[in-house]
């Protein structure tokens, strides 16, 4: 019986996109004229999966139901089941229960006995054939592929596997398939097929299965079998041989035969690979398989001289015909290997020097656990992700210094007030913050940004404070970062003091904080409502802090221009925004509507317009 | 990884439960069953368990292994304070039971009751279903009446209720039944139960053996509760082999080591549970396998630190005693269906770069053979590495058999 033609259609459970791409690869280099897959079910990840035939690129279904799969796609008979093992059961009894698919690999390791065992009697009863668990599946030499099986394309064109051969191949192991695959490729006239059975104590169908099956396909012209030491799988092999219903020569060997030196049990890397009495050792294995009129070499290092022997015999007696031989359509290169090879390359989109999360995760090289280790807190990290500076301990006590000061300005202002109204109106804590970060602008929440480039600006065209003073009111606008609403000379704001106190003590520059303050000491003449602000002061004290850690003036000049000045507002105001966003959903609060006597309404009369 | 022995003890207290959950009204089960551990004495136990102080006992290794009779390693019908000194005498001491040697760490504790008829019960996992034997006449002697042994076998998809248990009596057949249940809700693959007995209603498990299909912890961890799968007794780890097994549970990849024998010339380190098992075999079918170092194997895509531990305890071992001859290290595999093998690789020879003094002064050859994903670049690399390092590294692909390297290196067959 064939359970797999050149036009066979499959399902695939779970989204294993590498693997169905390597088996549309195999299925354009072996010259099928469509695909083998059909669509895939995921239950948890519905939607499409994209994938290449040959150079076209192509659109798979992806059901959340085997239901729905199979009703869309009647005519898939082939399921390919990635299922974990603890899902393998049920999505399998759901397979066989349904009309169409006739065939199932279950690639699964760690199926539980009873559980595979349930399978293989279902099955049965409903005339269907499971491959696995725990297999790499197998490969229908020039007709179809199941999942991982047979490796690369490389390997695919280098075994043959692009068109059937003579030998129809059973092993255990799914990793030695592609071994096999190859030494059959190089000492006889390559596979017609080649099914792992999978390495479980009781797999759903067994070598003799395989075995008789291939012994009914007439392109079949002989056997070779892979089994392994436990269980009595190679004797139902036996029997077979005995009772005369395999004919073909069956070329064969048993791994494991080094069990006998272990002074204990061990488990192989198999859950059905150890030896529980002699019977299932593999010398006696082999021992009754020779004796039962297979060719057994003496060690699996002479099986590939058996296999040419025995394929020189069958082709000496015109079993063995010459095979009509044909060139592999080529797979276009992937972009990804081509990279990998280093045969192509191309500019990055995107530059970092920040971050890398690739391995630990570090800023600016600097490894996470290193700074959490050091001691190190967030005015440092801010340091190492805006400035690329490891700051000494003054700057980011300074940082955070400022953040803290600047976190609130409670309720009243602009970007707090939206953040409320957005937050009454039932918006999540994204767009409510944001929207209060949105109402900082030249009028709101720019007053560091304004006043540091105005204090920039005079010092290098070397204005004296009195002329800075002046050129303001020539030109009509506010000095920046000067005058207050409350605070005066007799009213001070403390933390305006407690900044320039720290500067003083910590900074090895202060030019520009010096500035201000002679500008201070003419504008509080004036008025002494016209003090220098905590805005002013933090632009002032940003442009110090840059040249006390030792960046030039141009330097200076260009932070400010990439936006250094907003930074530590809009860093700080968030904080303070989030506060608002959770207090007035903690409140309970309900959506904000301006009061009719807020609002003038005057409207012109129609008559007019 | 499948079928795995657990304890008596655990056995015993899994039935218990099991009954109790199930009661019968033909029989009951007490439970009463201990295990002294070095952390846990008798008198700790016994505190817990009062049974042991007001009752006669039964004392006997819980280690895995039979036959403990035979080594007259069961004690019968004794009082609290004689099975003391009897445990106090054997716990920690060294035992060779058949060809394994190991230390005596787990003894289980039991009520001494005395009964006349002896039962025998077993069940196992049969690829077609599962296969029941009884006989009315258990007990040491088992194999030599093996012909009065019943079979009865239940198909898979069929109940117990299928059976016939003609001519057995009732109170019997109710157990089978409840057994065979238990069997398979717990996902047992081997129970057997020789001998047990039944006095006055209470069923006695006196000896019994089981193993768990471990695969099924995903449904029957809250049925199995603690379980514990000990290690076959005498199979003690090596701080290396325990130190592999301890990553080899933390990844999802394979990662196995077994020493068969430190002094021994022939290192392996293989990709793939199938050709390690393959190259181990080709070393043995050469004649070399008393000169078989270890049995080793990587698989399911290692990540590149885990390689590089894995090679590096081998590297460690192999280089810590000097051998005249030199010895040899097969960097083996088949063909790979998934593996990258330029990034296995990639740790491999980090070790190997850090070992390269001890490499040379140990006088080891290399022999590479591997095939798979991005096999020419893992190759060139290894190929590149031994003219940087100076040692000989032998390279090939899939050109060459898988196992012909082992030939090579060995140079021939003994």
């Amino acid at each position: 019986m064939k359970l797999f033609e050149k036009d066979t259609k499959a399902i695939i459970f779970g989204r294993q996109a590498i693997a169905a791409q390597g088996m549309l690869d195999f299925d354009f280099v072996s010259k099928r004229e469509t695909p083998s897959i059909v669509c895939f079910v995921s239950p948890d990840k519905p939607g499409f999966e994209r994938l290449f035939f040959g150079s076209k690129e192509m659109l798979f279904p992806v059901y959340k139901t085997i239901s729905e799969a199979i009703k869309k796609h009647p005519y898939a008979t082939v399921m390919v089941n990635f299922a974990p093992s603890r899902f393998a059961y049920q999505t399998t009894v759901d397979t066989i229960n349904t009309e169409n698919i006739k065939t199932i690999a279950i690639i699964a390791e760690g199926v539980p006995e009873r559980e595979t065992r349930a399978l293989s009697a279902l099955a049965k009863e409903k005339g269907k054939v499971i491959i696995g668990p725990a297999t790499v599946g197998g490969v229908i030499a020039g007709k179809f592929k199941i999942g991982n099986a047979g490796g690369t394309t490389e390997n695919i064109i280098n075994s043959k596997l692009y068109r059937p051969g003579s030998v129809g191949l059973v092993t255990k192991s799914g990793g030695m398939l592609n071994e096999m695959f190859n030494m059959i490729a190089r000492n006889a006239d390559g596979a017609y097929e080649g099914i792992a059975i999978g390495g479980d104590r009781y797999p759903s169908s067994s070598l003799v299965d395989h075995l008789l099956r291939l012994e009914e396909i007439p392109e079949v012209k002989f056997l070779v079998m892979l089994g392994e030491v436990g269980g009595l799988e190679e004797y139902k092999v036996v029997e077979a041989l005995k009772q005369g219903k395999i004919k073909k020569p069956l070329v064969a060997w048993v791994t494991g035969t080094c069990s006998k030196i272990f002074p204990t049990e061990v488990q192989f890397g198999h859950a059905g690979a150890r030896a529980g009495n002699d019977e299932e050792t593999a010398d006696n294995k082999n021992k009754a398989l020779k004796e039962s009129g297979a060719i057994i070499p003496n060690s699996f290092d002479d099986l590939p001289e058996q296999i040419k022997k025995t394929c020189e015999e069958l082709k000496s007696k015109g079993i063995i015909q010459q095979i009509e031989e044909f060139t592999p359509r080529e797979i276009p290169m992937d972009y990804e290997t081509l990279m990998k090879q280093g045969l192509i390359r191309k500019h990055a989109e995107f530059i970092n020097t920040i971050a890398d999360e690739r391995g630990e995760l570090s800023y600016s090289g600097v490894p996470i656990t290193k700074i959490i280790k050091e001691k190190h807190s967030i005015g440092y990290a801010i340091g190492l992700l805006w400035l690329q500076k490891k700051l000494p301990d003054y700057a980011s006590e300074f940082i955070e210094l400022l953040i803290t000061v600047f976190a609130d300005h409670g309720p009243c202002v602009s970007g707090a007030h939206n953040t409320m109204v957005a937050a009454r109106a039932g918006k999540d804590l994204v767009s409510s913050v944001t929207s209060g970060l949105l109402t900082m602008g030249p009028r709101y929440g720019a007053a560091q940004e304004e006043s540091g480039r105005y204090y920039l600006w005079a010092r290098e065209n070397g204005l004296t404070p009195q002329e800075s003073i002046d050129y303001a009111r020539k030109k009509h606008i506010a000095l920046p970062g000067f005058g207050h609403k409350v605070k005066s000379t007799k009213n001070i704001d403390w933390r305006e003091k407690i900044l320039i106190e720290f500067t003083k003590k910590n900074f090895s520059s202060t030019e520009y904080l010096d500035y201000c303050l002679e500008m201070e000491k003419i504008t509080t003449k004036i008025s002494d409502k016209f003090i220098f602000n905590i805005g002013g002061i933090s632009g002032a004290l940003w442009l110090d802090l840059l040249k006390s850690l030792g960046y030039t003036d141009e330097e200076v000049k260009e932070l400010v221009e990439d936006g250094i000045l907003t930074s530590i507002n809009v860093l700080a105001r968030t904080i303070g925004y989030i506060g608002h966003h959770l207090e007035q959903n903690r409140l309970k609060e309900n959506l904000y509507r301006v009061p009719y006597d807020d609002v003038l309404y005057w409207l012109p009369d129609e008559k007019d317009l | 990884m499948a079928q795995k022995g657990i304890r008596e003890y655990l056995a015993k207290k899994l039935l218990a439960k099991y009954i109790a959950n199930n009661p019968s009204y033909s029989f009951t089960y007490n439970g009463k069953v201990a295990l002294v551990r070095p952390d846990k004495s008798i008198d700790e136990i016994a505190l817990e368990n009062p049974w042991i102080k007001e009752k006669k006992l039964v004392v006997k290794p819980d280690m895995l292994f039979g036959k403990r009779g035979k080594h007259g390693l069961v004690l019968l019908d004794a009082s609290f304070e004689e099975a003391k000194i009897w445990i106090n005498e054997r716990m920690g001491k060294e035992f060779e039971i058949g060809k394994a040697k190991g230390i005596l760490t787990d003894l289980l504790i039991e009520p001494f009751t005395p009964h006349e008829k002896e039962y025998y019960i077993a069940i196992k996992t049969e690829e077609d279903g599962d296969r029941i034997y009884f006989s009315e006449e258990g007990g040491i002697e088992i194999e030599e009446n093996w012909e009065k042994v019943k079979e009865y076998f239940v198909p898979v998809l069929k109940g117990i209720e299928s059976i016939n248990f003609q001519g057995i009596n009732e109170t019997i057949k109710k157990f089978i039944e409840t057994l065979y249940k238990f069997f398979v809700e717990y996902d047992f693959t081997y129970l057997e139960i020789n001998p047990f007995a039944i006095v006055d209603r209470e069923v006695l498990p006196l000896d019994f053996v089981a193993r768990l299909d471990d695969t099924a912890l995903y449904k029957d961890s809250e049925k199995w509760g603690d379980t514990e799968f000990p290690t076959p007794f005498g199979r003690n780890f090596t701080k290396e082999e325990a130190f592999i097994r301890e990553l080899d549970e933390k990844t999802g990849a394979s990662l196995k080591l077994t020493i068969l024998n430190s002094d021994g010339r022939v290192w392996l380190m293989v990709a793939g549970g199938g050709a390690s098992v393959i190259y181990a075999d080709t070393v043995v079918d050469l004649g070399y396998g008393n000169e078989l170092a270890n049995y080793g194997e990587y698989s399911g895509a290692p990540s590149e630190e885990e390689t590089y531990l894995y090679a590096k305890t081998i590297l460690d071992l192999m280089t810590r005693k000097k051998d005249p001859r030199g010895k040899v290290l097969i960097i083996g595999g088949g063909i790979a269906n998934f593996t990258d093998v330029a990034k296995t690789f990639k740790g491999i020879i980090r070790a190997l770069r850090e070992y390269k003094d001890k490499l040379k002064e140990n006088n080891i050859k290399i022999f590479v053979r591997r095939g798979g994903p991005n096999y020419q670049q893992g190759l060139a690399m290894m190929k590149k590495l031994g003219e940087e390092i100076g040692v000989q590294i032998e390279v090939h692909g899939p050109e060459l058999h898988m196992t012909r390297v082992v030939k090579m290196a060995l140079g021939g067959e003994k």
